[in-house]
């Protein structure tokens, strides 16, 4: 089993540690989902991580903003800290800890209202803007920021569900962003997209790493090998390698994520 | 690895020519065919009885939209209506409804003299018998109201009495009449007379809609009107009550209770009280409210409870099954974004799953206003001699009926005319069903928003 964080790997310790996973265990009823991972994901890095279905990948995804609360059976131990933060500490609101890590779908999910609603939905809520125009800034910036401004500046007031699945994926993003979180969840966000669309949305992550920390699921080793810079592998529930995307995708320690990055399990 | 084509499984079709279908496929498509069929009935059986049943209630009820009236001219005298002269409303009041009978033989007699109709009746009284015995009473309130008529000649159009009307409606027959001790062949011949003298004439009855119900022998009289208002006064109680104790315990249930064994027995429960039959639910609220809590009987107020405690199953499982269509990434989305669970049911799925709920709630409301077992046992059935309730605590609280009991009331009375005045009650009642049933259409395509 992996143990992190690895002192020879000097590039994590370059940036600072955002998210920092100590024996983080999973289980789901009697199923045991995650089994002891530790992990340090650093600040403005696009993360990924990979794995076949069922590994895992997901749900220690939806771990990182516990999203996992939602399911009744569902049961988390371990330490995960933000900041140095334990959000899984009593105290902490999952409602704050959300706004502060935004999450992107794996299915693109526009709220059934306009698109200004769509973004002006997180920030009102949080009481981000003090006044109409305020809020219309933080609309434009957030859907800039998502690279859809320009197709959709024109029809604010259409409906989100009427663009197209890329264009919805954007708009997911840029919603995600306009509560002006500082690490971003995506949960393989281009599984529904054609490759233009896929495109696009890889070359906003790529931008968006500027600002936030991020992290994304993604079933394609294509994906993970062109956005993000560090990759973790997990298998069965078992964060099997973890390290420098580069390093993870030409020379894997160990067997089992050879075996999938070259095709043969998963 | 194998090679397919190195070891073939001899299929059915093997060699065969896809133009000649083999026995397999033939019985397959007999069987669709003969499914189709099946299906096709059905819906024709169904189509047969719906239109047996509307013809039925509209060849027989729409009699009750119809009513035939008597139009004579009444001289108010003034020595019999008022002996003072000083148009006292105390003493007015004095003069009963039979000191009124006289002026009406007097008009009836004076009609049928002035038209110069022969006919071998005797009695005056027997060819006032042609109008209905409201008559009086109805000559007395338009005094009472309007006291300078005393002394007048007034033209007034009375009811004709339900033999007569139902003559006219060709429901009474000359030959039957000979056994019947309330008319006469020679009435049928007077009304025959006056009829052509346009005296006797069939109008349309806007005092069965809006009217209330009479006494066993005034079937002319008789209206809907009370009834209604008690059913709307239920509905009131039933809208009020269950829309929000049921909305609020579905979103409960659905978005917050914990799934345990406690959520898992009410929710067995609440399918289980929609199933009970709804003489239980009237004979629980007998026990509960009238004996227990002694609310007042007859009274829409606890019609209404008894029949929220019947709706609340039906709205809550509808409201449930529409919040379980909100697909969940909208949750997720909502969530994702910092929004508490509240903000996120009242937001975004709840205005989503309205369409739903509003129809479960008026189809709910529907069958709460047809039902009729449960107001039996809390005795809103039978004859409400009161007029319409003089406010709206009084039409909460005052014994009133409801249309289904109406009709029910009016159905098991002996007298013929009272059939007819059932299935026009029905045709109302149907009206006011198609009615909700076309707002829950139009709620739901005013509020559907595709995701």
């Amino acid at each position: 089993m992996y143990d992190a964080p690895n002192p020879t790997e000097t590039a994590v310790t370059q940036t600072d540690i955002k998210i920092s996973a100590r024996n983080v265990q999973v289980h789901y009823g009697d199923v045991h989902a995650i089994k002891d991972v530790n992990v340090d994901i650093p600040e403005k890095t696009v993360t990924a991580f990979i794995g076949p279905s069922g590994c895992g990948k997901s749900t220690f995804l939806r771990c990182l903003n516990r999203m996992n609360d939602t399911i009744d059976i569902c049961r988390v131990t371990g330490d995960i800290l933000i900041d140095g933060d334990n959000i899984y500490d009593k105290k902490v609101d999952p409602v704050q800890l959300r706004a502060k890590v935004g999450m992107v779908f794996q299915k693109p999910n526009p709220f059934p209202k306009s698109i200004y609603d769509n973004i002006a939905y997180g920030p009102r809520i949080h009481g981000l803007a003090r006044s109409k125009s305020d809020l219309d800034d933080i609309v434009e910036r957030a859907l800039r920021r998502g690279a859809i401004w320009n197709e959709v500046k024109d029809r604010l007031q259409s409906p989100g569900t009427g663009l197209s699945g890329g264009q919805q994926q954007r708009l997911c993003i840029a919603r995600a962003i306009a509560t002006e979180p500082e690490v971003l969840l995506m949960d393989e966000p281009c599984s529904a997209l054609d490759p233009i669309a896929t495109a696009q949305i890889e070359e906003l992550i790529d931008e968006l790493r500027q600002e936030y920390s991020l992290v994304i699921v993604t079933h394609s080793m294509q994906q993970a090998a062109r956005v993000s810079q560090k990759t973790a592998f997990f298998h069965l529930g078992n964060l099997v390698e973890y390290g420098e995307t580069a390093r993870i995708f030409t020379n894997p320690e160990d067997k089992r994520t050879e075996s999938y990055i070259t095709g043969r399990i998963g | 690895m194998t090679d397919a084509t190195a070891n073939p499984v001899a299929g059915p079709r093997k060699g065969k020519s896809l133009t000649d279908p083999d026995a397999r496929t033939k019985k397959r498509n007999a069987a669709e065919k003969r499914f189709r069929a099946y299906g096709l009935t059905a819906v024709c059986i169904g189509l047969v009885f719906l239109v047996v049943l509307v013809t039925a209630i509209l060849s027989n009820g729409v009699g009750a939209f119809q009513q035939t009236f008597i139009t004579v001219p009444v001289e108010l005298v003034e020595e019999k209506l008022d002996k003072t002269g000083n148009r006292d409303p105390a003493d007015l009041r004095k003069v009963s409804t039979f000191g009124y009978n006289p002026l009406i033989q007097q008009a009836v007699l004076a009609r049928v003299q002035a038209l110069g109709i022969d006919t071998p009746l005797a009695d005056a009284g027997d060819m006032k018998n042609i109008i209905s015995a409201s008559a009086a009473a109805q000559v007395r309130d338009a005094v009472l109201a309007d006291p300078s008529l005393i002394g007048q000649i007034v033209e007034f159009r009375f009811l004709a009495s339900s033999r007569v009307d139902g003559y006219l409606k060709d429901r009474v027959k000359r030959a039957d009449v000979s056994r019947d001790k309330n008319i006469s062949v020679e009435q049928l011949d007077l009304v025959d007379d006056l009829r052509d003298a346009g005296v006797v004439a069939k109008g349309f009855n806007a005092d069965f809609i809006f009217g209330a119900d009479a006494s066993e022998s005034r079937a002319e009289q008789a209206g809907i009107g009370v009834a209604m208002v008690g059913s709307f006064f239920m509905m009131l109680v039933v809208l009020l009550l269950s829309l929000p104790i049921g909305v609020a315990a579905s979103i409960y249930l659905e978005e917050f209770a914990p799934k345990n064994r406690w959520t898992d027995l009410i929710e067995v429960n609440i399918s289980n009280l929609a199933a009970v039959p709804s003489i239980v639910f009237g004979i629980l609220g007998l026990a509960a409210f009238i004996q227990f809590m002694h609310l007042p009987q007859s009274a829409p107020l606890v019609g209404g409870l008894v029949l929220t405690l019947m709706t609340l199953p039906t709205i809550i499982i509808s409201t449930r099954a529409s919040l379980k269509s909100v697909p969940p990434s909208i949750r997720d989305a909502a969530l994702g974004v910092g929004a508490s669970k509240m903000q996120s049911v009242f937001h975004h799925v709840l205005p989503l799953a309205m369409p739903g709920i509003l129809t479960g709630t008026i189809i709910g409301l529907a069958q709460a206003l047809g039902e009729t077992a449960p107001l039996l046992l809390i005795g809103m059935m039978g004859y409400i001699a009161t007029n319409y309730p003089d406010g709206v605590a009084s039409g909460f609280l005052d014994p009133n009926s409801a249309m289904p009991a109406q009709i029910f009331e009016w159905a098991k009375r002996a007298d013929p005319a009272y059939y007819e005045r059932a299935w026009g009650g029905i045709i109302i009642l149907l009206v006011f069903l198609l009615t909700m049933n076309i707002i829950a259409i139009l709620l739901r395509r005013r509020f559907e928003r595709r995701w």
